[in-house]
């Protein structure tokens, strides 16, 4: 094994300006009650599709272990809040504000998403 | 053993005992400067071990060793200490070594004492010490099946002797020459109580008869003890346990004062005349008393320590030697005796004795209180000392009823109105009041927590009842209700919601939190609740409204490793595996360029696989014959093996052969924490069976059964559970044992937890496995039995079902993309995951 670092395309996560929305699945390809992952424009976005229907969209990127996972822990509530765990050191996260609710100084980014008539569904760069 | 060019102060410790360990111990903890160098040197070829469960050695063959100091203290054994020159403040051993001291500590211990009788240096005669004693004692019963054997002595240690002995296969008798036995805790009645259990045991006593000599036989060794009245016992072993004597014979040669009848005479901080000098345990005489139990032989090290820190910090020193309580309880399977304060108050003015005799239920119990009836001052339990941690507690204090009412049982008193001030663990010197503290300042919520924190219950265990009173009253009055609430969703334990599921035949989690929870679950409820629906047997774990439940690793059948990749374990039952198999991994590995290490449970973990390629390397490994290794789940994980009698020269079993049969059994089985086992071929256990959950090692007749062991944080010995089992009797107590623990654990609880939080511990498991005291065998047997017929390879199954396959993609919008993140650099000839640095962490919100 000779090779450098391997490195992938960067992963700073573009300053908002004009928002586009883009096409990522089927609203059926999505599990109830669990997470996918969409690539985005090099962006990684994690999409939950909740018990009611609902649809959450945040940063994959788990600051805490500096993983790209968030899209693969479990969901759940906290008192009414809409959560997601993270699997690697289960820090858990308001899936309507990215807010962490064990360590209040960090939030992870969110993103807007929705299911279009057609059923399927989109989230906002 | 040059101490070295080092400035720090040097400390030497004579003796490595329980004392000794002690000592340094505590003086490790809180020298967090390093500000003492430590030397120990002990006679014994051993480090220092439990010489309180010294029995449980012969018995059960029990591990007694003490966790061994970290680095920085130098222990020399077997090399007793032979001199010391004060002036020069230097001591010699045997061997020659001279090593100089700043402060020296004497734990030296005590010596049995062996009464001046004709005959007590022939060969066959014993005392009842050290490993060593055990092990000598162990080959010369061997030796001479059916004989006859004496034990000289009558007191607590003796009797527990003579119980061992008799277990060695040896007819015993019981020499005392007091009118009744433990004449030192229990007044007549109770010696008279206590007479007839222990004949019922099978053992003969001879009590107020003086022992005239020692007579050999024509092998030279001892063959019959001879008594003052004439009569003689045949006996080819005989034990002296007739009392301790301190050994304070270094004291003694470099002009230490000692005690009229021994013992080295020190201050309450357990310094001797020379400001240099301390002794502690066994050996010391302080307050006038030589002490022969561990607990005031602790305490004295804990003073020690204190001390010798405060010194080397020029801070005074806080701790001192206040008195010990001497309450006992023999530790005799099947005989309960204690007593505890002072069981001959009553022999004073001024105060009263209460006596209960139960001729037919074999129990005596006395209670000694002062003359207004309030305060107990001592007593004496035989036959039943179920309230001995409770009373032994009380001791001094004013009990919270009447002394029938006590007696009686009536009103055992609970926990919670202990004084504060009251001893609850001996062996530790542990307050009710530092347990509280300790309860409400950590927040501690169970008895393995407490024992722990506090030490409290980690010696003899007897106060460990009372423990979880304290626990209980204490979490009671915080307004934390005993609560068993597995997370905010349900109000059940584990093993509630295990009943619940079991009786209704839930077989969802949105049916089980509809209708006995709230919310929608979480990360702590959904895993429980999936393994409880798969340790019932449910189907494939990624079936349905199941597969959401899982954890990253369940769901993926596959271990998270840090940067997000996975890692690969196929099974390799008790680690016996072909060359062809081993190639297959090995090409498999290089071809997806996995990173290969062999795991401690004998397979082969393959990292840094992404989602997308764990199918692909799945359908290699399991066309060649491999199945999931259930590494991700709380599940088997392996039965390790030695290599046992098929090669081994010293093997008497077939080891491979049981942990492979016992592997394929228990594959697959979802417990509430993994589970990891072992079988070792004989009795030099190589494959560390008493360190699993459950372990296995062969004997000439058998198999003997180990249970809920434990590694990792907190390691745990094993508990031996049944000796000489044939391989239908082992499998069928493993089958129960794992049922049980699957029925009743809380979420995340290894078994060894689980054993030390269940009511009656090792005891109580035998009954209800082996004597089925719950009449629930039948159905733990049918449960194993449905698990054994419905297992089938969960990759297998994944590999054959595309719904399931779809999932495994890094991303559902590109599945053919890999994920970009996951980069790995080279180091040792394979790849090491590297983390990129992640995106700014600011809250985007639209
Ligand atoms: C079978 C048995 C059961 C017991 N059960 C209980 C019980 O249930 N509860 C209880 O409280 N207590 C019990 N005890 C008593 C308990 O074991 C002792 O109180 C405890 O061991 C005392 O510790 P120690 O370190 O002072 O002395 P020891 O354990 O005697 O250790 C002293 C060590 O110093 C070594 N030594 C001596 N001289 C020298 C020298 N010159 N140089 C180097 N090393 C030296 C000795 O070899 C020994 O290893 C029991 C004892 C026995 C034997």
């Amino acid at each position: 094994m000779t090779a450098d670092v391997q490195t992938g395309p960067a992963h700073a996560v573009p300053a908002p300006t004009t928002t586009r929305w883009h096409e990522v699945c089927a609203y059926e390809d999505l599990l109830p009650e669990r997470g996918a992952c969409a690539l985005l424009e090099g962006i990684q976005v994690a999409i939950f599709r909740t018990f009611d229907g609902e649809l959450f969209a945040l940063s994959n990127f788990d600051p805490f272990s500096g993983a790209y996972v968030i899209a693969r822990g479990i969901l759940g509530t906290r008192g009414g809040t809409p959560t997601v765990a993270s699997p690697m050191y289960k820090q858990v996260f308001d899936l309507r504000t990215g807010r962490c609710l064990d360590d209040t100084e960090v939030a992870l980014p969110t993103f807007g998403v929705r299911r279009t008539p057609a059923g399927r569904v989109e989230v906002a760069l | 053993m040059d101490v070295g060019g080092d400035t720090r102060r040097r400390l030497v410790v004579i003796g490595h005992g329980p004392a000794g360990h002690r000592l340094v111990e505590a003086l490790r903890e809180r020298d967090t400067a390093g500000a003492w160098q430590i030397t120990v040197i002990g006679e014994e070829t051993r480090p220092a071990y439990d010489r309180v469960a010294l029995t449980s050695y012969l018995t059960e063959d029990a591990e007694l060793a003490f966790p061994a100091h970290g680095p920085g203290v130098r222990l020399h054994t077997g090399d007793p200490v032979t001199g010391i020159d004060r002036a020069a403040r230097t001591v010699t051993t045997a061997s020659g070594a001279v090593v100089g001291y700043d402060a020296l500590v004497l734990a030296t211990g005590s010596s049995p004492f062996v009464p001046p009788v004709p005959g007590r240096d022939l060969p066959g005669v014993f005392v009842y010490r050290t490993i060593d004693d055990l092990d000598a004692l162990r080959a010369h019963c061997a030796a001479r099946p059916d004989a006859g054997g004496v034990v000289v002595g009558g007191g607590l240690l003796g009797l527990e002797a003579a119980r061992a002995l008799q277990g060695l296969g040896v007819d015993t008798h019981v020499v005392e020459v007091a009118p009744w036995l433990m004449p030192r805790q229990l007044d007549e009645g109770g010696g008279a109580m206590l007479r007839r259990h222990i004949e019922s045991l099978g053992l003969t006593v001879h009590a107020g008869t003086p022992m005239a000599g020692l007579e050999a036989g024509p092998d030279g060794g001892v063959a019959r003890v001879r008594l003052s009245d004439g009569s003689a016992i045949e006996s080819s072993v005989v034990v002296f346990s007739a009392g301790i004597r301190p050994r304070d014979e270094l004291a003694r040669g470099c002009g230490l004062p000692v005690g009229e009848r021994g013992g080295i005479v020190v201050d309450a901080t357990c310094r001797t005349a020379d400001p240099a000098v301390w002794a502690v345990g066994e050996c010391a005489l302080v307050d006038g008393q030589v002490y022969g139990l561990v607990g005031p032989c602790f305490t004295m090290a804990e003073v020690v320590a204190d001390r010798l820190l405060a010194e080397a910090t020029g801070g005074p020193g806080q701790a001192a030697f206040g008195g010990a309580d001497t309450s006992t309880k023999l530790k005799l399977m099947g005989v309960d005796v204690a007593s505890f304060g002072d069981p001959f108050a009553d022999r004073a003015e001024g105060t009263l004795g209460v006596t209960y005799t139960d001729p037919v239920g074999g129990v005596y119990k006395k209670l000694v209180v002062s003359d207004d009836a309030r305060t107990l001052l001592g007593g004496v339990l035989v036959g039943d000392a179920t309230t001995y941690p409770t009373l032994r507690a009380y001791v001094g204090a004013e009990l919270p009823g009447s002394p029938e009412q006590t007696l009686f049982g009536g009103t055992e008193p609970a926990g919670g109105d202990l004084p504060g001030a009251t001893v609850i663990c001996s062996c530790n010197n542990v307050s009710a009041e530092t347990i509280r503290c300790s309860i409400r300042d950590e927040g501690l919520t169970d008895v393995a927590a407490v024992k722990g924190c506090t030490r409290a219950g980690s010696s003899c265990g007897s106060c460990v009842p009372l423990v979880k009173k304290l626990l209980d009253a204490e979490l009671v009055a915080a307004g934390i209700e005993v609560s068993k609430a597995i997370c905010e969703h349900f109000e059940h334990s584990r093993a509630e919601l295990f009943d619940i599921v079991r009786v209704r035949r839930i077989t969802t989690f949105t049916q089980l939190i509809n209708e006995h929870g709230r919310g929608r679950g979480c990360d702590i409820c959904k895993p429980a609740v999936a393994s409880i629906l798969a340790s019932l047997g449910n189907g494939h774990i990624l079936d349905g409204e199941q597969a959401a439940l899982q954890d990253t690793n369940d769901h993926f059948l596959a271990n998270l490793q840090k940067n997000g990749t996975y890692s690969v374990v196929p099974r390799i039952p008790g680690g016996e595996i072909t060359p062809d198999k081993l190639i297959v991994i090995g090409e498999v590995a290089r071809d997806f360029g996995l990173y290969t290490k062999i795991t401690g449970g004998q397979r082969i973990d393959l990292f840094g696989a992404r989602v997308d390629q764990l199918p692909q390397i799945w359908k290699r490994l399991v066309d060649a014959g491999f199945e999931s290794g259930h590494a991700y789940g709380k599940a088997l994980r392996t039965v390790k093996s030695c290599v046992g009698s098929t090669w081994c020269r010293f093997g008497v079993q077939d080891s491979v052969a049981m942990a492979i049969r016992l592997e394929l059994r228990y594959r697959g089985l979802r417990a509430p924490h993994k589970l990891k086992s072992a079988v070792s071929g004989c009795a030099r256990e190589c494959a560390e069976a008493q360190s699993k959950d459950f372990g296995v090692i062969a004997t000439e007749r058998g198999w003997n059964l180990y249970l809920a062991g434990n590694g990792g944080m907190r390691p745990r010995h094993a508990d031996l559970f049944a000796s000489d089992l044939d391989d239908e009797t082992l499998i069928r107590y493993i089958d129960r044992f794992l049922m049980f623990y699957i029925r009743t654990a809380d979420r995340l609880q290894r078994t060894a937890s689980w054993l030390e939080g269940l009511d009656g511990g090792i005891d109580y498991l035998r009954e209800v496995i082996v004597e089925d005291r719950l009449g629930i065998c039948a159905e733990l047997d049918a449960a194993m039995e449905r698990h054994v017929a419905a297992y089938s390879d969960e990759w297998r199954d994944t590999l054959a079902d595309p719904d399931k396959l779809r999932r495994f993609v890094s991303f559902v919008n590109a599945p053919t993309v890999p994920d970009p993140s996951i980069a790995f650099a080279p180091e040792r000839d394979q790849i090491k995951p590297v983390l990129l640095a992640g995106p700014q962490l600011e809250v985007v919100s639209r």
